[in-house]
């Protein structure tokens, strides 16, 4: 009887979650009508625009079950961004062994970071700002200046178009039939996805990360190499940001100092609309898509309504990761009074 | 020869030993690389030299510092929206005095007013971040992150996205200096914050009561303490600093630059703190030690500076810096360094 109550507070982060899309991607089809908010593509932008975020969101959310957190992907992002652009601008090199360097540094920062917060036992928010400071600062070394990247593969990979052509087209002027498509980046966001539900959901690895983040103490207790699985999750959640960053990239087509920045707070944002508690233990990656789609939401709102400062959405972003969190700290108040 | 150890283990022991050694460290590397540093000219009334840069750029970095003392100590955690909540307060002062105008040449408004609604705009702030984390009993960093983000947001739609200018000699001063007075102001509003709190924290009970409730929250509530209350108060009062900070900020460059003001200023922020022989997981602390700290920072900053490193790049080595000191801190690290002791002595009695 206890457990199905607590099962029932988990799905209910989640459906208000879901419900709160549906409300707002409704009110957008009636404030927006007369502009084309309905058009099945203004849907599928949400996932273009936002792929190197689903995947990042759904590494935040495995940080965020064991109990930690990482606000130092957004550095890593630029950084990712920055290096892909030099390495294939200034240096030459083909666009498969820049991906394959960059995926590699994204590993090797999540290992150092993890080995601060797992082995040394300091607090993440501690390692993770020094990250975030030091990736954003050696994106800065690498070059002042913005970078275009130009690479022809590169180029490629960002802009062939996947016609969904069940969906439907809309003939122009000229007679030319225009389906609604997806980039490929998003097919792989989508698989990073499902891959990462699978492994929390059905395997060893990822139940033992529930255990730890529930209760670390009970975790060690049973046996469970805590330090290890830690580790592992800053690891993943490392290649994670690098191939977020390298999605992100294939948007942008850029890599600048400024880039990506907030970008940890939308991660953390989506994760926790999605239902991922702060004290660990609870989480879902579906979850979290849809705190990223809600902030896609916002986002196409703001362009269509074309008056107000992107700064927006960010206030906005905040704005409702603060509700969320007191609605969470108000089911864990709800909970202890049982 | 015994004596000479006992007397350097009793330095080294001494709480402000590392903060002092590595201040005294960082300005003697400056003696080698640039000889004029320490030089002090008069210009204008003024004085003026590398060192006095030091000393009075460090003063927002001090205040800070001595609400992020407080902050770290009560709670635990530290409060990264510092920066953002100094921009929000010189957007507010900026906004106020010209009336909403982007450039003015005279205040539109007293400048009593303006500094009053800034300071207030601090604290607010704070107690937005001191509720969150006092009674709702979210992880500081996660709470104050909300700010973090949406602050500079804030100070921009206060600012219309534009930068506010207040033209007047009087809006200068509190950053640069008073006429006849050869000493830069922010070193007096820096020295007067720390002596107002030095003297708060001994006079009455405040000071034991924060280190109370950082050492075990839990007990101290048991004892009577409103934790809470007092978690709340030290984010409030690090919402009054990053005000009067933001304040000096604002008046040095005699505009409101919601993008610049205090930008990278919590990382120093907590460095300082780390640096001043503060553990960053609460409890005791010391308030002189985080000062020094500060000015260490600055004259870190400074010296990087003269080296010709770009301010976007510095961050990379204060990243460093700080993983360093907390790695120093962490009793995981003394418990393996002795483990491995242990082995090599157990493998040399094998041998």
């Amino acid at each position: 009887m206890k457990k199905r109550e607590k099962i029932d507070g988990k799905v209910f982060l989640l459906i208000i979650t879901i419900l709160l899309f549906l409300v707002m991607y409704a009110a957008g089809l009636i404030i927006f009508k007369s502009k084309g908010f309905a058009k099945p593509q203004v849907f599928l932008n949400l996932f273009i625009s936002n792929a190197g975020l689903i995947v990042i969101a759904a590494g935040m959310t495995m940080v965020m079950i064991t109990g930690g957190i990482d606000i130092s992907v957004g550095s890593i992002v630029a950084l990712t961004c920055m290096m892909l652009a030099w390495m294939m601008e200034i240096k030459g090199m083909g666009a498969v062994p820049a991906l394959i360097i960059v995926l590699i540094m994204g590993i090797v920062f999540g290992l150092v970071q993890g080995f601060l917060i797992a082995y040394l036992k300091i607090q993440p928010f501690i390692v993770t700002l020094a990250g975030m400071f030091f990736a954003r600062g050696l994106t800065a070394i690498i070059s002042q200046e913005m970078i275009s990247i130009k690479n022809e593969l590169f180029l490629k990979w960002a802009k062939s178009k996947i016609n969904l052509t069940f969906l439907g087209g809309t003939v122009n002027k000229k007679g030319v039939v225009n389906y609604s498509f997806i980039y490929p980046s998003v097919i792989i966001a989508l698989i990073v996805l499902i891959g990462i539900f699978v492994l929390l959901k059905f395997t060893k690895f990822g139940r033992t990360i529930y255990a730890v983040g529930g209760n670390e103490q009970s975790a060690l207790m049973m046996g469970l190499n805590v330090r290890r699985t830690k580790l592992l999750v800053y690891v993943i959640n490392g290649f994670l940001c690098s191939l977020g960053g390298f999605l992100f990239a294939l948007n942008t087509c850029a890599g600048f100092v400024e880039q990506a920045k907030g970008f940890e707070m939308e991660a953390i944002a989506s994760a926790v609309i999605g239902g991922t508690l702060l004290t660990g233990g609870v989480g879902n990656v579906f979850g979290s898509l849809f705190g990223v789609l809600i902030k896609g939401t916002i986002e196409t709102f703001i362009t269509f309504q074309g008056t107000l400062s992107s700064w927006w959405t960010k206030i906005t972003i905040a704005a409702l990761l603060a509700f969320f969190i007191i609605l969470q700290s108000l089911f864990a108040k709800a909970k202890e009074k049982k | 020869m015994n004596k000479g150890k006992a007397f350097i283990k009793r330095l080294t022991g001494y709480r402000l030993f590392l903060p002092l050694f590595c201040l005294v460290l960082v300005l003697f590397s400056n003696l080698i690389k640039t000889p004029g540093f320490f030089e002090v000219t008069i210009k204008n009334g003024v004085l003026y030299g590398y060192i006095i840069d030091v000393i009075n750029r460090a003063s927002d970095l001090v205040i800070l510092a001595v609400g992020m003392t407080l902050v770290v100590a009560a709670s635990g955690g530290t409060d990264i929206s510092v920066g953002a909540v100094m921009s929000v307060a010189g957007a507010v002062c900026c906004f106020i005095l010209s009336g909403g105008q982007q450039s003015v040449n005279e205040f539109v408004n007293p400048y009593i007013l303006g500094v009053l609604a800034a300071i207030l705009a601090g604290i607010l702030c704070g107690c937005f971040n001191g509720f969150l984390v006092a009674k709702l009993r979210i992880q500081p960093m996660v709470a104050t992150l909300i700010l973090f983000t949406a602050g500079r947001g804030i100070a921009q739609l206060i600012t219309k996205g534009q930068i506010t200018y207040i033209r007047v000699e009087s809006y200068k001063m509190l950053g640069s200096s008073i006429p006849g007075i050869p000493i830069p102001t922010p070193v007096f509003v820096a020295l007067i914050v720390v002596l107002l709190t030095y003297v708060l924290l001994k006079k009455t009970t405040l000071g034991l009561y924060i280190q109370t409730v950082g050492i075990n929250a839990k007990a101290s509530k048991l004892m009577g303490i409103k934790s809470a209350m007092i978690i709340f108060l030290s984010y409030a009062f690090c919402g009054l600093c990053a005000g009067i900070s933001g304040l000096v900020a604002s008046s040095r460059i005699y505009s409101a630059d919601a993008n610049n003001i205090g930008l990278n200023l919590e990382l120093d922020a907590i460095l300082a703190v780390a640096l001043g022989g503060n553990s960053l997981a609460g409890g005791k602390f010391s308030l002189l030690g985080s000062v020094i700290g500060a000015y260490t920072i600055q004259a870190l900053s400074t010296t990087l500076y003269a080296m010709g490193v770009s301010p976007d790049q510095i961050p990379v080595y204060k990243a460093v810096v700080v993983v360093v000191i907390v790695a120093l801190q962490s009793t995981e690290l003394k418990r393996m360094v002795s483990k491995l002791q242990m082995n090599v002595k157990s493998g040399k009695k094998v041998a």
